[in-house]
């Protein structure tokens, strides 16, 4: 293949915000007919770029090229009617509206809705990425990966011929990954070009044609095609390595998802692990309205020294079996018993005095309180509790003494004890949140979606911790994630849930990622 | 400082720069509502410095206006309390004048035959407490729907304050209805049998109350685990839940509270002032402390500053609005341009405007970007 033309082209763009240089002379081109990948740790400067290009903010310096055209993008509007589409990281679709109204959004001109035009768009989008959608499905119906689909046809409709897709496959099962891989394909082959952010390299190698690296906000280097045709995985990932984080490669050599290129590391198998810590015989937990709950008897147990896993796509029973084990919705039926007491009537509290912990996915929404201060939210689930509370009174000097020890044990990067949790980062509060449920010897630890967002370095923090939560044989865990390679790395055993049914549970053995795959799409879903 | 405090990831706004602010947050409101009614005297026709001048003068610097203004912060101390307590709860207790006026027809009625029975401190300590009981008893419906059925209690709380209101007007008028009066009032408690004076005044001792409560509110929330929890509360209702707090009992509880102490506003106010409480009797306190609170930022500190403020103007301005002939609702409408200027600096932060607070705003925008780029 020659050089294809560009089809966009950023010359020497910087963007600060008061007191951040969010981009610093950042010059990129990307060609139409490939899809090119963008990696960087978070705060990078990924997103600015992108929100750059797609009308969001405005750059300070640096000219944008569309077409080889010098254009000026102000607004949104501006960058679609440019064809440059953008499918955020999480779903800007309306729930409750159809497939063919979500579509019909938006396109503003006339009074009249185009509702032939967008039927007629669809087929012959639908067609294009070969996918089925039904326009009079609520959207709220279809799984994660028919959305984002629908949200790439929507881009394709507006007449983008550069797709912007952020952290697209973070919430897809194997299969709906490799279908958007077979989407791209089709998509590149038509001529777009596609700029794939993502924070896995294995995939960035998969599915991306070249792979450029920011870091700190400047283009820290651009990997062409004939290295990535021509290199061995070792290599890529010791270019990549370099690129992110020179002169520290050889310290994060442990990095899981760096790691992860010569496969997943498994764990070893542990001889007969020790008795059942957590306990769940038959239970039912009723999903909210218009969420798929547990809905089927489900019997699963966590021994004491054992990570099991709870592998499937998101909105298919996690969330109710997370909050019905951790106390925050009640069982239906069944029983949930922890080191042998049965604790189904208990209430959130009574559980996490008996040693459950529930690492919560929702951080910002109820993993903290934002206004109350770091030092606050890493007491927040012992209010009451000596050392810190003695007859009610707070006793400030020996939460800040617990707090300190914290941010120092974890990294978490605070200005200060006092600073609005809020105020924080992602990663940030998810140190928070780990480090607050790791801290008085937890007997069984439920995590939901615990690396969820975060950068190489926090997510192998966390990988880690999980680790050796369980390594003294004292503590179990229960891993509930989306991603299937952190499953295999961190678990033992590993459970699929599909709509709201326990498909099995797999033994963590060399060929179990084909087998957890066939268990979740055997599940019926997309 | 240790060394978390070395890994700053964007910097605090300079001390000074945040207590000039929050002042000017505090302060500007009403700067601004003093000018506007400034201009709208002088359009009527009347002196606004004048005026001012009257307002302070009796009001603030003359004995009995200075004793007036004292007199009248106790019942509005204590009332903001109970508002801050429910507030920071983050729950809406907008039915204060009914728990008050509740309590206010129970204290007067009960009053007059318990004070002559019992012992003079132990009757009045007594109907403290029946003030307080009555005003907690009368959040008991919106508290327990709000707990137990999640019913907004925004709705639910002005109208059991609604039913309140007629309710003490009929209590008046029926079991505690006095026969040697000819409008419709409880029985008088004697003059010698209400709240005493502070010694070389005659301010009753409803103010040290009041000051003793905002003491003990503020120790309750910076110092205990109970101020935490209903911090938390109001903070994220769903961070509350996930950390294992009983949030129903924290919902009743801190209702209790609020509405406890707006009834011990009331018994201060009748055991103070009145004696007895006439059918027709309304203060309606209520509303104008919406606003003090709230341009306190529910900061039990500023409020008592913000309270003698409204004291004085509500004191002098009286006989300010009676000097230059005008209806006393004049005061209401400086009440009015306050509110007033409190959204619109509200919103001119929102809009960064003001050196001190672009620079926070600048720390915010860095943060979300920060936070962009997950």
């Amino acid at each position: 293949m020659g050089e294809a033309p560009a089809a966009v082209e950023l010359r020497g763009i910087s963007k600060s915000f008061p007191g951040v240089l969010a981009n610093d002379e950042v010059s990129l081109v990307v060609r139409r007919g490939e899809v090119h990948c963008l990696l960087g740790e978070n705060g990078a400067g990924k997103s600015t770029l992108m929100n750059v290009l797609a009308g969001v903010h405005r750059p300070d310096e640096g000219e944008i090229r569309v077409a080889g055209r010098r254009v000026t993008i102000g607004c949104p509007r501006d960058a679609i009617d440019l064809g440059i589409g953008m499918v955020h990281q999480h779903s800007s679709l309306i729930a409750v509206f159809t497939v063919l109204e979500n579509l019909l959004l938006g396109r503003g001109e006339g009074l009249r809705l185009k509702t032939g035009e967008a039927l007629a768009a669809l087929e012959e989008f639908s067609a294009l990425l070969g996918v089925a959608v039904d326009p009079w499905v609520q959207v709220g119906r279809l799984s994660l990966g028919e959305q984002q689909q629908l949200e790439i046809i929507r881009a394709l409709w507006r007449g983008s011929r550069v797709l912007i897709l952020d952290e697209p496959t973070s919430m897809l099962t194997p299969k709906g990954v490799e279908d958007l891989q077979r989407v791209l394909a089709q998509l590149t082959r038509q001529g777009l070009a596609v700029i794939f952010i993502t924070h896995k390299l294995r995939e960035a190698f998969d599915i991306g044609d070249r792979v450029s690296v920011l870091r700190r906000g400047r283009l820290a280097g651009t990997i062409d095609e004939a290295t990535m045709r021509g290199g061995t995985f070792a290599e890529l990932k010791q270019m990549v390595v370099e690129l992110m984080f020179p002169g520290e490669a050889a310290r994060l050599a442990r990095v899981a998802e760096i790691r992860g290129f010569e496969g997943p590391a498994r764990r070893s198998r542990r001889p007969a692990a020790g008795p059942p810590l957590l306990e769940l015989s038959d239970v039912l937990i009723p999903g909210a309205r218009g969420e798929v709950g547990i809905d089927e008897p489900l019997s699963l147990a966590v021994h004491a020294g054992e990570v099991v896993g709870v592998a499937g796509v998101d909105g298919n029973g996690q969330r109710p079996l997370a909050e019905g084990i951790a106390g925050q919705r009640r069982a239906a039926a069944g029983d949930i018993r922890l080191a042998g007491t049965t604790v189904r009537a208990l209430s959130i509290g009574a559980r996490q005095r008996l040693g459950l912990r529930y690492v919560t996915d929702d951080r910002l929404g109820e993993g903290v309180a934002p206004p109350l201060s770091v030092a606050l939210n890493l007491v927040s689930k012992r209010i009451g509790a000596p050392p810190f509370w003695v007859h009610g009174r707070t006793k400030k000097a020996a939460i800040e003494r617990h707090a300190r020890a914290l941010v120092e044990e974890y990294d978490i990067m605070t200005p200060t004890l006092d600073t609005p949790a809020g105020s924080l980062s992602g990663g940030t509060l998810q140190k928070i949140v780990v480090a607050r449920e790791l801290s008085f010897s937890p007997k069984v630890v439920v995590f939901n979606k615990p690396t969820h967002g975060l950068d190489v370095k926090t997510t192998a923090m966390v990988r880690d911790r999980i680790g050796r939560l369980v390594e003294g044989g004292e503590a179990g865990a229960l891993v509930i994630s989306t991603d299937l390679e952190e499953l295999l790395e961190l678990c033992d055993r590993v459970a699929v849930l599909s709509r709201g049914r326990l498909m099995g549970v797999v033994e963590n053995v060399p060929g179990a990622e084909q087998e957890i795959g066939a268990l979740m799409i055997g599940g019926g879903d997309e | 400082m240790s060394e978390p405090e070395t890994r700053v990831a964007s910097p605090p706004p300079a001390a000074s720069v945040k207590v000039l602010s929050g002042v000017w947050r505090g302060l500007g409101p009403i700067v601004y509502a003093l000018v506007a009614g400034g201009v709208l005297l002088l359009l009527m026709g009347r002196d606004p410095i004048g005026f001012y001048a009257t307002t302070i003068e009796s009001g603030l610097l003359s004995q009995t206006g200075l004793e007036q203004s004292i007199i009248r912060m106790a019942p509005l101390l204590l009332m903001s309390a109970g508002l801050i307590v429910a507030f920071q709860a983050g729950l809406w207790n907008i039915g204060g004048d009914g728990q008050f006026l509740i309590a206010a027809a129970v204290v007067a009625g009960l009053g007059a035959p318990l004070v002559g029975v019992l012992p003079y401190s132990l009757a009045l300590a007594l109907l403290c407490v029946i003030g307080f009981v009555a005003g907690a008893a009368w959040t008991i419906v919106p508290s327990v729907l709000k707990a137990w059925y999640g019913v907004n209690e925004i709705i639910t709380t002005l109208m059991v304050g609604f039913i309140g209101i007629r309710l003490a007007n009929l209590l008046i008028k029926g079991p505690f209805l006095s026969d040697r009066s000819l409008v419709p009032q409880t029985d008088v408690i004697p003059f010698k049998y209400l709240l005493p004076y502070l010694p070389g005044t005659r301010i009753h001792l409803g103010i040290v109350v009041a000051l003793a409560v905002l003491a003990a509110v503020h120790y309750m929330q910076t110092r205990t685990s109970y101020g935490l929890s209903l911090r938390m509360l109001g903070a994220s209702p769903k961070a509350a839940a996930h950390a294992g707090l009983d949030v129903k009992r924290d919902i009743v509880t801190a209702f209790g509270l609020s509405g406890g102490l707006i009834g011990l506003a009331a018994a201060v106010e009748v055991l103070g002032v009145w004696g007895y409480v006439r059918a027709d009797w309304n203060p309606a306190f209520g509303l104008t402390l919406f606003a003090l609170v709230f341009l306190a930022r529910l900061n039990v500190k500023l409020v008592i500053p913000l309270v003698g403020f409204f004291a004085v103007l509500s004191i002098g301005g009286h006989e300010a609005a009676r000097r230059a002939g005008l209806p006393n609702d004049f005061l209401l409408l400086l009440i009015g341009l306050i509110l007033f200027f409190m959204v619109f600096t509200e919103w001119a932060r929102t809009k960064g405007w003001t050196a001190g607070m672009r620079l926070r705003a600048a720390g915010r925008t860095s943060q979300r970007e920060a936070a962009l780029d997950e």
